[in-house]
């Protein structure tokens, strides 16, 4: 009746989890009495759980990213603070298998589930403000990419309390994920977790393709777009190219799993290395989809912050273009030491060094930006100078391991940690936080209180440095990853450094929910009335913030790059339109929310081997899906009196603060200062 | 406006337009080259080492027959995007195949893997 | 003045929206092109499961290889009916933009016959492979053989599915925008299919018997 499922799979033993389950259920109970109380579930179901508004749904990826975030970070001081400790005779506090499911979950969270969505939810809320589109071209496919990504989070977390997750490694390699060496149910959690949010991340990157090239305002050529869109665009190319991968991986590895076939295997003919070979065909292509959105990020921010337009646009989307393509060519480096010979080896060096130039070029265009700029020292900025710091390190460290006879010995070492730790935190984290801090105001219409800001700022990046800079110092002695316990005692004074580290880190983070507390509470204090908080330079901050829903009231005409900066430097930027339009906007649907509803119970009962449910998931989604399919009513019309009401106000409060007809913000000088 | 620019197309309907005619010629032609492959490895005539070739190319030709007459692809304005999505998509898929192939062949030469006839030790 | 009815293009030159019903939102080339899409990722599925039987080919592990289990007149039945049926969906399709409904409706039923015929052709001779002791648990180079042929089935049938939704709308609402639009879709998934199967039939079955 249900498969392996019984009540043994929930780990009563271990203190660890059922601490940290009575604290999840007392979280969660006092957040649903908190809604229930408020009488808020009418409220979040209707604005918020069934939206197919672009920035709601960003938003919503953004705070699961910042969950998962506290999630994933607890992995990680809970491995160093493992590592400080068992060194010699001492056994640490973590069991083997135990710490093994920690480093394998604290991977995959922080790719799939924090910066995936970090950076799924940013171009979410600003592409198609910036190409000046009232929404993105398949509002429902957002709204279903949302919920499917949900599901892969809520499976994810289920894997910790109920059964256990994989203890594999975060790409999960055979044979050690096959069934004979991991009978349990964890590789089982992680195929299917990452194949939903898989789902969800593929057609979301179709949307994003199609709304980019189909829906820009009336004159933006492709030259004439933000940076940022350009990076989301080849980044959304680069997901629609190299997920599909992802999931014939995951699905050959599942067909040996349950099917009893034999790719992976070490008998009947298998061959692991395949496995590995498709994971990191995928795999090197996924670094560049989390880091080229950030890139966008910092050279909105920097140009905008420096009052200049960004250094080589065109050398800047070229670069980007040719990464895209690059980051193909590139896989083997992860595993050099598969021993595919001499050749095959100096081929995928040479393409890693080349791949680096293109960054290189990035790099100088945002320092050349800055060059002779009125820098404004926001925090934004100092994310976006700390990443051009301590990223050139990591780049730097992973030019060095793109030689394989280096990379023979660096392999699978903590150097390697610490330079994917350094490309990922210096590039991901920060230019994540960086575009919270710059594109808050608009999704809520209040910025993020400075001081906590640059608190959290400080902390993260020397807390970086602390943790990780060890990390290459025991690499090169020889501490390989994924250690529960070494002999040697000369590693532990390096790694009670790290967790040093990993706590500044904690504080960042805590600076970073504090900033968010403070900010809410003080929002009277902290409001937009411009839309325009920074003297920005492209279409998002046109319009008002928060942005209505229907984005633009009028459609932008776009003539050049910076239409926005130019408009107000002419004085037409805020420009009153002689009578306004009815528009056309998608209504709202719970299908997305049901189809990820059972998407988690067809991949709970694929877990565990209830068939039969199994079968109620997926005719589930089928039929959600079905029931859409045959809805007429899916769209409706804002009525222009209603879109001229909406505006009015907004030019009310935006009169009050003296702002139309200004060229620039009246605000811009106070900030400069 | 700049909308003047340009001379109205075909848009509305991007999937085009084939004829009764041109899906006949298609069908046609797809049923030749598959009567083709089969009989260069079925009949017994062509000889063993042109086997392979001989369908690779008819395969080919009927993938761009197919692609033509009935997916109805070109290089007209409204088809362009269509086109070199579809071109990138096949220069992945090389790439995703024949490195694959590389990469795993020199590893299963240099790592001895049990799929390939052992080198006698003796 | 206003720019409701503009729409962009790819290379940045705009064309005024015919139609009365756009206001932006040209669903219609936009469907199309996401589709369009989608069916390259779906193609990249399929390359990687062409990569990995490419790769296993040989592995057959002792097991009977291509030469001894496929039967290539069964596989060119097969090919035919596939073919047959991407013909009669040409023909449905004509019919469509003809605004001949039942026509299309007769169309796309006999191409639902035909790719349930392919089906179930595919299912017997799984059956028999099977049945044979050459299962998919046999050797790598049957686990892939069943996987990416097994694939390019569980998508035609997918493809039947949505051929009974398409007949059972096209039946209730006639051939309105909706319907066309996902006709169309529904199309380049068929034909995309049938391109499929020219690598399926080369490069597995023929290739195999070599």
């Amino acid at each position: 009746m249900f498969g392996k499922l019984t009540l043994s799979a929930i780990p009563f033993d271990q203190p660890i989890i059922m601490g940290t389950l009575l604290v999840v259920m007392l979280g969660g109970a006092s957040v649903f009495g908190y809604v229930t109380w408020q009488r808020k579930w009418a409220y979040l179901w209707s604005e918020w759980f069934t939206t197919v508004d672009h920035k709601k749904i960003g938003v919503m990826y953004i705070i699961m990213a910042l969950v998962m975030l506290l999630r994933g970070f607890a992995d990680a001081i809970m491995m160093r603070t493992q590592q400080a400790m068992a060194s010699a005779d001492a056994a640490g506090y973590l069991p083997p298998h135990h710490y093994d499911q920690i480093f394998t979950a604290h991977g995959d969270i922080m790719i799939f589930f924090m910066a995936m969505p970090f950076i799924t939810g940013l171009m979410n809320l600003v592409v198609p403000l910036q190409i000046g589109a009232r929404d993105v071209a398949y509002p429902f496919l957002n709204s279903l990419s949302f919920w499917l990504t949900a599901g892969g989070v809520v499976l994810i977390m289920a894997s910790l309390f109920i059964g256990d997750f994989a203890a594999t490694g975060w790409l999960a390699y055979p044979p050690l994920s096959e069934l004979k060496f991991s009978p349990g149910v964890g590789v089982d959690y992680y195929i299917w977790s990452l194949q939903l949010s898989g789902l969800g991340t593929t057609l979301s990157g179709i949307n994003f393709i199609v709304t980019i090239l189909k829906m820009r305002a009336p004159g933006m050529t492709l030259m004439k777009m933000p940076v940022f869109t350009w990076t989301a665009l080849v980044t959304n190319i680069l997901i629609v190219a190299a997920f599909p991968v992802l999931t014939v991986a995951l699905a050959l590895l599942g067909a040996d799993r349950y099917l009893g076939m034999h790719f992976f295997t070490n008998d009947a003919g298998g061959n692991a290395m395949m496995y590995v070979n498709l994971i990191w065909i995928w795999g090197h292509p996924e670094v560049y989809i989390l880091i080229l959105p950030c890139f966008g990020a910092y050279s909105e921010i920097i140009a905008t912050f420096s009052g200049k337009p960004l250094f080589g646009y065109k050398s800047m989307v070229y670069a980007t273009a040719a990464i895209g393509v690059l980051s193909f060519l590139v896989w083997l480096h992860h595993f050099f030491t598969m021993g595919s010979g001499a050749s095959v080896n100096a081929f995928f060096g040479i393409m890693t060094m080349i791949i680096s130039v293109p960054t290189g070029v990035k790099l100088f265009n945002w320092l050349f930006t800055m060059f002779r700029g009125r820098v404004r020292f926001t925090v934004p900025v100092l994310w976006t100078i700390g990443f051009m710091v301590t990223f050139v390190i990591g780049g730097v460290t992973g030019v060095l391991m793109a030689v394989p006879g280096a990379d023979f010995v660096l392999h699978n070492s903590l150097f390697l940690i610490a330079h994917f730790h350094n490309t990922i935190i210096g590039g991901v984290v920060f230019g994540c936080l960086a575009a919270m801090n710059y594109w808050f105001p608009k999704a809520f219409g209040f910025k993020l209180a400075e001081r906590w800001g640059k608190a959290s700022f400080w902390c993260w990046l020397v807390g970086f440095y602390v943790a990780f800079m060890p990390l290459y110092i025991l690499g090169l002695k020889g501490m390989t990853r994924r250690m529960n316990h070494y002999a040697n005692p000369d590693w532990q004074p390096y790694l009670i450094v790290a967790l040093i580290g990993a706590v500044i880190i904690l504080f960042g983070i805590f600076f970073t929910v504090l900033q968010l507390y403070v900010s809410v509470r003080d929002r009277v204090t902290l409001r937009d009335p411009s839309g325009d908080p920074w003297g920005g330079r492209t279409l998002e901050w046109s319009t008002s913030s928060p942005a209505p829903f229907y984005n633009f009231a009028v459609l932008p005409q776009v003539r050049e790059l910076d239409q926005f900066w130019t408009d107000k430097q002419d004085g037409v930027a805020y420009m009153r339109p002689n009578r306004y339009e009815d528009i056309h906007m998608p209504r709202n649907t719970g299908v997305g929310v049901f189809m990820g509803l059972f998407g988690v119970v067809l991949g709970f009962a694929l877990v565990w081997h209830i068939w039969w449910m199994a079968a109620l998931g997926l005719a589930g989604m089928v039929g959600s899906f079905l029931v859409r399919v045959y809805d007429r009513d899916t769209d409706y019309w804002v009525p222009a009196a209603e879109v001229e009401r909406i505006e009015r106000a907004r030019l009310m409060r935006m009169q009050k603060v003296g702002m139309v007809g200004v060229a620039t913000p009246a605000n811009d000088e106070q900030q400069a200062a | 406006m700049a909308a003047s620019s340009h001379v109205s197309h075909d848009h509305g309907h991007d999937e085009g337009h084939g004829s009764l005619k041109s899906y006949i010629v298609g069908f046609g032609l797809s049923v030749l080259l598959t009567l083709a492959s089969f009989g260069t490895v079925m009949s017994g005539v062509v000889p063993h080492h042109l086997m392979l070739p001989g369908i690779v190319v008819f395969a080919v030709a009927q993938l761009l027959v197919q692609l033509v007459f009935f997916l109805h692809m070109g290089t007209s304005p409204g088809k362009q995007g269509n086109l070199a999505i579809m071109l990138f998509t096949l220069l992945i898929l090389a790439i995703v195949v024949v490195g694959s192939l590389w990469v795993l062949h020199n590893m299963n030469v240099n790592m001895m893997h049990p799929a390939l006839p052992q080198v006698p030790t003796e | 003045m206003s720019h409701a009815a503009i729409s962009a293009t790819a290379d940045g030159i705009h064309v005024p929206v015919a139609h009365g019903h756009g206001h932006g939102h040209d669903d219609g080339s936009r469907t199309l092109l996401g589709f369009w899409i989608y069916l390259m990722s779906d193609c990249l599925i399929f390359s990687g499961l062409f990569a990995t039987f490419a790769v296993l080919a040989n592995a057959t592990a002792g097991g009977p290889g291509g030469k001894e289990l496929f039967e290539l007149p069964y596989v060119l039945g097969e090919t035919m009916l596939l073919l047959v049926s991407s013909f009669t969906f040409g023909l449905a399709m004509l019919d469509m933009r003809a605004g001949h409904r039942q026509r299309v409706l007769v169309w796309l039923f006999a191409t639902f016959l035909l790719g349930a015929g392919f089906i179930g052709m595919e299912v017997h001779e799984f059956a028999h492979l099977i049945h044979e002791g050459a299962g998919p648990d046999r050797s790598a180079f049957l686990s892939a053989y069943f996987t990416l042929v097994g694939t390019h089935g569980l998508h035609v049938t997918a493809g039947l599915l949505w051929l009974v939704v398409m007949m059972d709308q096209i039946r209730r609402r006639g051939l309105n925008a909706d319907t066309r639009r996902r006709l169309s879709c529904l199309s380049l998934f068929w034909h995309f299919l049938d391109i499929v199967w020219i690598c399926v039939f080369t490069f597995v079955y023929l290739r195999g018997v070599i």
